[in-house]
């Protein structure tokens, strides 16, 4: 099915998300639509798949206008949407998830609901059992099945928003397969990503948004990259890693932000054990290992959210390992979890608000001008794209980072972050570690998790890498390479780093 | 007690939980898209009164629960078009209709305290009542009693085993998912709490036309607030909250007995002692979410603590994930 796209606009308050949005795309081909975080990709797909509605202008199916103000006309025009998050429940079974409100003439029954689902994983080449509960499933199993869903359902049109973020390397080769193969049944794919290798590896044309607008309308590929990044980023292109400098030395008489002495932590089935360890001041360490592997609960337990079954911890000299999770935030210990809107950011709340909670109080009364004024300076400061007044649930995953940042305060000296750029696109990223690395030549020391092997090399002073709950010692990242760090995460050659126990 | 005895007590304990579980059933299903419908006690009473009163002016019982139902569903229509409508809080909304409802029965139906009324007709069910034990238990009530068996299965079976019931409970559990897969969110929910209602309705009729015949004030003494607490604790599953609804009944006949065995006691003690116990066995039922009584067990000597904790998981139900959250359209 052709899409034709002509002058969509969409505002929220006074942003701009979608102006005057004019493409078109070409029926059996995969479309990828490039762009950085709060470019406007996923407004324009969601607007497509009638989740928004759109403020002006029109979409053509085939040459026909159509009426796309709710999914459910959407959907019985044949256009479909994968979420970023997948858009389903998590209290059902697969087969429920498949079946739920699937059209009555497609799928009548649970039966034929069944054979279809076991069917379409044959044919896809995808791992969905049916009986599986949703929540035993990964997310690139969840996004498997909602693109079977979306073609039990008879979808012609299938758009997919960002959909290798959280994936495993195999199901993303699954992925990429299957949509080859449903383009050549004649299925349109519109793919949304900020990944230039992953656009250049799968679609044939791609279209480039930046700040609302199209800059660049269904570019044949290939496509040199250099200019594909200019189009994303503007003329001036995506700035260089700020990568560290050496470390500062730190005199051996300093005190250690953060001391531990044969520390043995638990939470749920995971041990840490005899975990002797201490953490100096301007340094950047990287936590890196499988998902799970205890990085976590490493930084909840230098955070203070967790109490340590036996050992001492010691914070700047001072013993805390009774302590409350208050005295580690009076002592400058800043954490920002992995899930921003679950734990990190009060959705509901503005910038000026979150300000407000997170300050010294003043007396009882609040006093908004200054609180106001201090949210434009942050705004100003890192480059936030919002107002003081803006939810922060309505601001794309870079900007609220960003916010959480602009949120800590200036004498924090150990900061704690769980991943800190997930899901932002390399200028975002860069832009967060700007800051970070700043905050490291003053002296914060930052211990960070993170999966990204590059960002672990780049950014780091010192790695500790975790494999099954056993922790190495300090390793020197400058001696470090990824295919080394690759190993050691899956296990090989672990012993030889792994730390001694006291 | 001999075997007579027992009978006639199981039969009246099956009789006495109907009218639990019609209002049960109606708020599962309420509950089950999403919707929480505090406002149970006092619309039963509502309805109880009407249904009365409909029933002496016409003297047909079938016109007194139809009454009964409408009540039932005016009162969820006005809960619908402040919660959903304007989306302002459930809780608070369902607590005001409740009070507001309580008091309007006891005013409107000041004219009709004490008289003698209709009552629901007993049919005994021909072949079928002279079944050995089985026919005296189930099989000689009334239609209502019957109603309130065959409600359970039904209710269960649409709620799990029908395309609908998937949707109604997806509708509870992630209304955005339903809205993203082209459901009508709003509507649908409309559609389940005005059939919640008519069922709490006609729960209140089940009183005053059947089991407690004749109106009074606070005619049903509170039963509305346990049916809430029963569907909660009986974790939104139909045979668990009518399982819930027995006891009730079955530790509200044990109170009467009582009694008349111990007369020095004073017999508000009676009176009370069904709510409180039923509050406490559905504390014990549903102990194994609390993460401190976890952590406890998980201290027990492996095998003990292993047959606690997988008893304990099995009781343990979620509940609908979005209840009480109203649906914004993106």
């Amino acid at each position: 099915m052709d899409v034709q796209i002509r002058n969509l606009t969409k505002t929220f308050g006074s942003l701009r998300a979608n102006d005057a949005i004019s493409l078109s795309f070409a029926a059996g081909n995969i479309h990828g639509i490039l762009g950085e975080n709060g470019a406007g990709k996923s407004t324009l797909m969601k607007l497509l798949a009638g989740f928004l509605q759109r403020d002006s202008g029109e979409v053509l199916l085939d040459g026909q206008p159509a009426r796309l103000h709710t999914p459910a006309a959407a959907l019985a025009a044949g256009v479909g949407m994968v979420h970023q998050d997948p858009m389903d429940i998590p209290a059902f079974s697969a087969l429920e998830n498949f079946f739920c409100a699937s059209p009555r003439r497609a799928l009548p029954s649970l039966a034929v609901a069944r054979q279809r689902l076991i069917q379409l994983n044959q044919q896809l080449g995808f791992t969905v059992a049916p009986d599986q509960p949703l929540a035993r499933l990964t997310v690139g199993q969840r996004q498997q099945l909602e693109i079977m869903r979306l073609l039990a359902c008879g979808v012609k049109v299938l758009i997919l928003d960002e959909p290798t973020t959280g994936i495993t390397a195999a199901q993303k080769t699954a992925l990429f397969a299957a949509l080859r193969r449903l383009t050549a049944q004649g299925e349109t794919v519109l793919f949304v990503s900020h990944k230039l290798d992953e656009v250049a590896e799968l679609c044939q044309t791609v279209s480039i948004l930046r700040n609302g607008r199209v800059v660049g309308p269904q570019l044949a590929m290939p496509q040199p990259q250099a200019e594909l990044i200019k189009l994303m980023f503007g003329q001036e292109g995506a700035p260089a890693p700020p990568r560290p400098t050496t470390a500062p030395p730190t005199p051996a008489s300093a005190t250690p932000v953060w001391q531990l002495n044969q520390i043995t932590v638990r939470e749920g089935a995971l041990t840490v054990s005899n975990l002797t360890l201490s953490l100096p001041r301007g340094c950047v360490v990287g936590l890196c290992g499988l998902d799970g592997s205890g990085q976590q609960v490493l930084l909840r337990l230098l955070a203070g959210r967790l109490r340590p079954e036996r050992g001492q911890l010691l914070l700047h000299g001072v013993d805390v390992t009774r302590a409350p999770y208050r005295a580690f935030r009076a002592a400058g210990i800043e954490y920002l979890p992995a899930d921003r809107m679950h734990d990190g950011v009060i959705g509901a709340l503005t910038l000026t608000e979150h300000l407000l909670l997170t300050r010294k109080p003043h007396g009882l009364i609040i006093n908004r001008a200054d609180a106001c004024t201090q949210a434009e300076t942050a705004i100003a400061a890192y480059n936030i794209k919002a107002t003081p007044d803006t939810p922060l649930a309505s601001l794309s995953g870079g900007n609220q980072q960003r916010a959480m940042l602009a949120l800590l305060s200036a004498e924090c000296t150990g900061l704690l972050f769980d991943q800190p750029t997930r899901g932002l696109d390399v200028v975002s990223a860069r832009a967060i570690w700007q800051r970070l690395l700043h905050r490291r030549t003053e002296g914060t020391a930052i211990v960070f998790a993170s999966a990204d092997f590059d960002e672990l090399l780049d950014y780091s002073d010192l790695l500790l890498v975790f494999f099954g709950g056993q922790v190495s010692h300090l390793l020197p990242c400058a001696t470090m390479t990824a295919t080394r760090l690759a190993e050691l995460i899956g296990g090989v050659g672990f012993a030889e780093v792994a730390a001694r126990d006291g | 007690m001999d075997t007579q005895q027992i009978l006639i007590n199981l039969a009246a304990i099956l009789a006495g939980a109907a009218p639990l579980i019609f209002a049960t059933m109606g708020e599962t299903i309420t509950e089950r898209s999403g919707v929480v419908n505090l406002s149970l006690d006092g619309k039963m009473l509502l309805a109880a009164m009407t249904g009365f009163a409909v029933g002496v002016h016409t003297q047909n019982v079938l016109l007194g629960f139809v009454a009964a139902a409408g009540v039932g569903m005016l009162v969820a229509l006005v809960l619908c078009f402040v919660s959903l409508g304007l989306r302002l809080s459930q809780t608070a909304v369902g607590f005001v209709l409740a009070l507001l409802c309580t008091d309007l029965s006891s005013f409107l139906g000041n004219p009709y305290v004490r008289i003698p009324g209709v009552a629901v007709p007993a049919q005994p069910i021909p072949v079928l009542q002279d079944l050995p034990i089985l026919g005296q238990v189930l099989f000689q009530h009334n239609l209502l009693i019957y109603a309130s068996f065959l409600l359970v299965p039904l209710v269960w079976w649409f709620l799990f085993r029908t395309r609908a019931g998937l949707t109604l409970r997806a509708l509870g559990e992630r209304p955005t998912t339903a809205y993203a897969r082209g459901v009508p969110v709003l509507p649908l929910q409309l559609l389940y709490v005005l059939l919640g209602g008519a069922l709490v309705g006609i729960a209140g009729a089940a009183y005053t036309l059947d089991l407690k015949q004749g109106w009074s004030y606070r005619h049903i003494a509170g039963t509305g607030w346990i049916a809430l607490a029963i569907v909660i604790f009986g974790g939104w599953n139909p045979w668990r909250v009518a399982f819930g609804c027995y006891l009730f009944g079955a530790l509200q006949l044990f109170a009467t007995r009582s009694q008349s065995l111990i007369p020095n006691v004073p017999t508000q003690i009676f009176q009370v002692a069904p709510f409180a116990l039923m509050i406490l066995i559905l504390v014990l039922v549903n102990a194994g979410s609390n993460p401190t009584l976890q952590r406890w067990i998980e201290q027990l000597p492996a095998p003990l603590s292993q047959p606690v904790q997988h008893v304990l998981a099995r009781l343990n139900t979620a509940a609908p994930a979005a209840l009480g959250q109203p649906f914004r359209r993106p």
